[in-house]
C-alpha cells in the first residue's frame, strides 16, 4: 500500500479508472426543482425499520412537518417535503422494484412552501452527545451518498470504542455523479459545521475531508474555512473507482484498514459522506427536517443535464419532463453506473438515498454472450478487496453458494462492480453474488 | 431451492463496462505470433509455411467440426482455436510431415479442449497436449531437425514435408548434410549439450541462427512479441518472469555446485524453447493460476521442472513436460495460494 504513496498519490490497491462523464454536470450551479403535482414518499428509504405514518387521508401537511415517526433506534422520521394534502396512503412501485406502502400528498398551489420548523434553533455546542445523536435522528438524515444507512446511528459510538478520526468522504467516485462535487463548492458554511457536529457527537479530535484529485478546485475553495487549529484539513487521493467506498478511502489517506465485517469504529474511525454533514450543518441548528436533497440528472437521455435540488418523492416522470428526456430507447437508472439501481416505472419517487438519475442510451449499453471464465485474472486484480471474482463466478454457476461463503469470503463482497466491469467473458459476476448473498441468507433463515 | 436462474436476462449495475472481447485477446495473440511466424518462414522456407498453414487449419477445423456435431453455437471465430493451432505448429520441427501436422491439431484440439468442456474448461495447454501426443506417436519425426538458411528453402520442401500419411517420411539426414552451410549435425543445442557435451553460444542461441522448433529459435523476437502482448495487456507478464526466475535459480544452483558438468543459466534460460514456452504456452490463462501467488509458484515449478527434466531425464523436451505437470497441478496450487483479502482478520488474534 504505501508503494502508492511514493508515487505521490495517496491510494488504494486495485480498482478501474472508467471514463468519468461529469463534465456536463460539475460546472452547473445546483438549481432548484419546482414541485410536482404530487408527490410519492414511501415509508421505508433507509436502511433498518420503516418509519411508521402518522397522517390520515385528506389531512393537510405543511412542508417540513413530521409524517412518519421513527420506528425505533434503527429507523428514521420522514418530513413532508411540500405542503399539500395527504392523499392517500398505499403501495406504490419504488426503484428496488416490489411495492412498498407510501404517503401521497397532492401538492398545494396556492401555499408559499414555507419550511416548518420542528421547534427552537439548537445549538449543538449546548448540547450532550447523546443530545446531538438523538436531534440528528430527529433530522431524518441518512447517508446521502447513496448507502441511506441513518447517520445517527454511525454518530452513536459504543462507550468502549474512542474514535480519533472524522473521515469526511467528498471522493464521489462513481462516473456522471456530480452532486457531492457541487455541495463541496456551494455548501461549504454547512459542511464546515456539519462536521463540526459530527465531531463533537463522536468525540474525535480530528476530521479529514477526502476528495479525489479530479476536484482539486474544492481544495482550494474549502481551505479559508478550515478552522485555524487544525483539527479539519483536506487531502486530495488519487481519482479511482471506488476511492468513494469507506473502506477504500480509510486505505488511501490513513493507511488503516476497517476489518471485515465490522465497523470503522472498530479502528477509530468513523465516516460521513459530505452531502449527508452539510444537510446536517443546515438542518440541526435550524431544528428541522430532510425534506430535499441535490441529485444529479444526466446521461445522453436528456437534454439539460445538471444538478437540481429536488423534494424528496419527487416521480421521475417530472424530473425526466424538467431536464427535457430525448429519445424513446432509454435506460433509467437510480444511482450511479458502477452500483445504481435500475428503474422501468417512471412513477418511481426519487428518495434521500437517490443520489442520481441516469438515462443512458439502450443501443450504447447492450449486452454481448457471456462466455466461459478463461481465468485472464483481470477480475482479482481489479477488486479492490482482494477477493477471487473467477473463483467466485465458476462456483455460483455450480450453485455452491455455501462454498462461496465459507471459503472465497462472499460476504465481504460490497457489489462495486469491478470485476464485471474488466470481464472479457462477460461474465455478469456481480449479478451472481447478489443472488448468492440472497439465496445465502434465505437458508439461514431457514435453518435458524 | 429458492427460484433462480442465472442466465436471467435483466441488467443491473454495472451498467458500464471496459473489457476487450476473449475474440480480441485471442486476435491480439495471433497478431503478436506473426512476426514469429514470419521469422521462421524466413528460416526454414516454405516447409515452415506449410506446417504452419496446415496445423493451424487442423486445429480451426476440429473446432468447428465438434461444434457442428454437438449443436452448439460456433466458437471458431473466439480465434482460440488459431492460437492453439499456431502455438502448436511452433513446437513442431520444421521438417515435419504434414499429415502428421494434422493429427497434431486434431488431438490438441479434440483432447486437449473439447473433451473438458471447450475454451475455459481445458486443465491443460491444449497446444501441448497436442505435442504430448505427437511426441509419443512420432518419436522419430519429432526430433529430426533440419539445418536454417537452407539455399533453396523458398523453392524446395524438405523432404521429410511431404510424406504420405501413414509412409515413413522419407530420410533427411542426407538432404541435411547438403543443405546444411557447414558442419550440420542435425542436433538442436540442447541435444548437443547433452549428448555430446557441447555448449552453444549464447549469443546465436539469442539472435536465433540455430537448428529448432519452428517458432523457437529466436529469444529477441519472442520477447519482443511477448512485449507488446503484456503492453496490451492481454498477457500476464508474471508468468514468463517467474518461469524464468525459477529455471535461473534452478540452474544457476547446478551451475555453482558443477560449472563443468552443468550448463550455465543463460544457456538454460535461451536453449530449447523455454522462452517460447515461458512466453506463449506457459501463460495459457485457462490452465494456469489466477491467485498472485499462485502464479508466481506455478511459474517457478514450471523453471524448476524444466532444468530438472533436461539434466537428469532422458528428454530434451524438458518444458513441455513441465508446463503439463504444472497445469495439473494449477488447482492445488490455487487452493493454497488465495490472496489475504481486505480487513482479514488474524483467527489467532480474534480467538481470544
Ligand atoms: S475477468 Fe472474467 S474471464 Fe477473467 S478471470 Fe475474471 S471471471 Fe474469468
Ligand atoms: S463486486 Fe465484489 S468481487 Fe467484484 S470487484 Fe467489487 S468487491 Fe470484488
Amino acid at each position: 500500500m504505501n508503494l502508492f504513496k511514493l508515487f505521490g498519490k495517496k491510494s488504494f490497491p486495485h480498482g478501474i479508472h472508467p471514463d468519468e462523464y461529469k463534465a456536463e454536470t460539475n460546472a452547473k450551479v445546483t438549481r432548484r426543482l419546482p414541485f410536482a403535482p404530487e408527490m410519492i414518499v414511501p415509508l421505508a428509504q433507509s436502511i433498518g425499520k420503516p418509519a411508521k405514518a402518522i397522517v390520515f387521508r385528506g389531512q393537510h401537511v405543511s412542508r417540513g412537518e413530521v409524517i412518519a415517526e421513527a420506528d425505533g433506534f434503527m429507523s428514521v422520521p420522514i418530513h413532508a417535503p411540500v405542503t399539500g394534502t395527504v392523499k392517500e396512503i398505499d403501495i406504490a412501485a419504488t426503484a428496488k422494484g416490489g411495492k412498498q406502502p407510501a404517503i401521497i400528498i397532492s401538492t398545494s398551489l396556492s401555499s408559499g412552501q414555507r419550511v416548518h420548523d420542528l421547534g427552537e434553533p439548537q445549538d449543538y455546542l449546548a448540547m450532550s452527545r447523546e443530545e446531538i445523536v438523538k436531534a440528528v435522528q430527529n433530522t431524518g438524515i441518512v447517508g446521502l451518498g447513496g448507502a441511506a444507512f441513518p447517520t445517527h446511528v454511525k454518530m452513536a459510538i459504543p462507550p468502549d470504542r474512542s474514535i480519533h478520526t472524522v473521515l469526511v468522504n467528498g471522493c464521489e467516485c462513481e462516473p456522471f455523479l456530480t452532486t457531492d462535487h457541487r455541495v463541496m463548492l456551494e455548501k461549504i458554511d454547512n459542511l464546515i459545521l456539519g462536521i463540526k457536529i459530527a465531531m463533537r457527537c463522536v468525540d474525535a479530535p480530528k476530521a479529514i475531508i477526502g476528495i479525489e484529485d479530479n476536484k482539486l478546485n474544492v481544495l482550494t475553495a474549502i481551505e479559508p474555512y478550515l478552522p485555524d487549529d487544525g483539527s479539519i484539513t483536506i487531502e486530495a487521493v488519487e481519482t479511482k473507482y471506488p476511492q468513494g467506498a469507506e473502506k477504500m478511502l480509510a486505505l488511501s489517506l490513513l493507511g488503516i484498514e476497517i476489518p471485515s465485517a465490522g465497523l470503522p469504529s472498530e479502528v477509530g474511525l468513523a465516516v460521513f459522506n459530505v452531502a449527508t454533514l452539510a444537510e446536517l450543518g443546515a438542518l440541526l441548528p435550524q431544528h428541522r427536517g430532510l425534506v430535499e436533497r441535490i441529485i444529479t440528472i444526466t446521461g445522453d437521455g436528456v437534454k439539460k443535464p445538471g444538478n437540481y435540488l429536488a423534494p424528496i418523492g419527487t416521480p421521475v416522470r417530472f424530473l425526466l419532463e424538467f431536464a427535457e428526456f430525448i429519445g424513446d430507447e432509454a435506460e433509467l437508472i437510480l444511482g450511479g453506473p458502477m452500483m445504481g439501481m435500475p428503474t422501468r416505472s417512471l412513477d418511481v419517487p426519487i428518495t434521500k438515498g437517490t443520489g442520481a438519475l441516469l438515462v443512458l442510451d439502450k443501443r450504447a449499453t447492450k449486452q454481448d454472450d457471456i462466455l466461459p471464465c478463461i481465468k485472464c485474472t483481470q477480475c482479482l486484480q481489479a477488486c479492490p478487496i482482494n477477493l477471487n471474482p473467477s473463483e467466485l463466478g465458476q462456483l455460483a454457476a455450480k450453485r455452491q453458494y455455501d462454498v462461496m461463503e465459507e471459503q472465497y469470503h462472499l460476504n465481504d463482497c460490497f457489489e462495486c462492480g469491478c470485476c464485471s466491469y474488466v470481464c472479457p467473458s462477460n461474465i455478469p459476476l456481480v449479478q451472481y453474488f447478489r443472488i448468492a448473498k440472497t439465496l445465502n441468507r434465505e437458508r439461514h433463515l431457514e435453518n435458524s | 431451492m429458492a427460484k433462480s436462474d442465472l442466465k436471467i436476462d435483466i441488467r443491473t449495475s454495472p451498467y458500464i463496462r471496459k473489457a476487450p472481447t476473449v475474440a480480441q485477446i485471442m486476435r491480439n495473440v495471433v497478431y503478436a505470433l506473426l512476426p514469429l511466424v514470419a521469422y521462421s518462414v524466413y528460416h526454414f522456407g516454405i516447409s515452415a509455411l506449410a506446417l504452419i498453414l496446415v496445423t493451424t487449419f487442423a486445429c480451426m477445423a476440429t473446432e468447428h467440426f465438434f461444434c457442428w456435431m454437438s449443436h452448439k453455437k460456433p466458437t471458431i471465430l473466439d480465434g482460440s482455436a488459431a492460437v492453439t493451432g499456431l502455438l502448436l505448429s511452433m513446437t513442431l520441427p520444421p521438417g515435419f510431415p504434414l499429415w502428421m501436422g494434422v493429427i497434431a491439431g486434431f488431438v490438441a484440439i479434440a483432447m486437449g479442449k473439447t473433451l473438458f468442456g471447450g475454451l475455459g474448461y481445458n486443465l491443460f495447454n491444449p497446444a501441448l497436449v497436442g505435442r504430448a501426443f505427437i511426441q509419443a506417436a512420432f518419436p522419430v519425426s519429432i526430433t529430426t531437425w533440419t539445418p536454417a538458411f537452407a539455399v533453396d528453402r523458398f523453392v524446395e520442401f524438405i523432404p521429410s514435408t511431404l510424406a504420405l500419411p501413414f509412409m515413413k517420411p522419407l530420410p533427411t539426414a542426407d538432404w541435411s548434410a547438403q543443405v546444411a552451410i557447414d558442419g550440420f549435425t542435425g542436433a538442436t543445442p540442447l541435444a548437443l549439450m547433452k549428448f555430446q557435451g557441447i555448449i552453444t553460444d549464447s549469443y546465436d542461441l539469442f539472435i536465433g541462427t540455430v537448428a529448432g522448433s519452428t517458432g523457437e529459435a529466436s529469444t529477441l523476437l519472442i520477447l519482443l512479441c511477448g512485449a507488446y502482448l503484456v503492453y496490451r495487456k492481454m498477457l500476464d507478464w508474471r508468468i514468463p518472469v517467474a518461469v524464468i526466475i525459477g529455471t535461473s535459480l534452478t540452474a544457476e544452483l547446478f551451475y555453482f555446485i558443477d560449472p563443468s558438468k552443468y550448463p550455465s543459466p543463460a544457456f538454460m534460460l535461451l536453449s530449447g524453447g523455454l522462452m517460447f514456452a515461458a512466453v506463449f504456452m506457459a501463460s495459457d490463462m485457462v490452465a494456469s493460476p489466477v491467485t498472485p501467488l499462485g502464479i508466481f509458484v506455478f511459474g517457478c515449478l514450471v523453471g524448476f521442472l524444466t532444468v530438472i527434466i533436461r539434466l537428469f531425464g532422458g528428454l530434451t523436451e524438458a518444458v513441455m513436460y513441465a508446463i503439463l505437470f504444472a497445469n495439473a497441478a494449477t488447482p492445488i496450487i490455487e487452493t493454497y495460494t488465495q490472496p489475504r483479502i481486505y480487513g482479514a482478520r488474524d483467527k489467532v488474534k480474534d480467538k481470544k
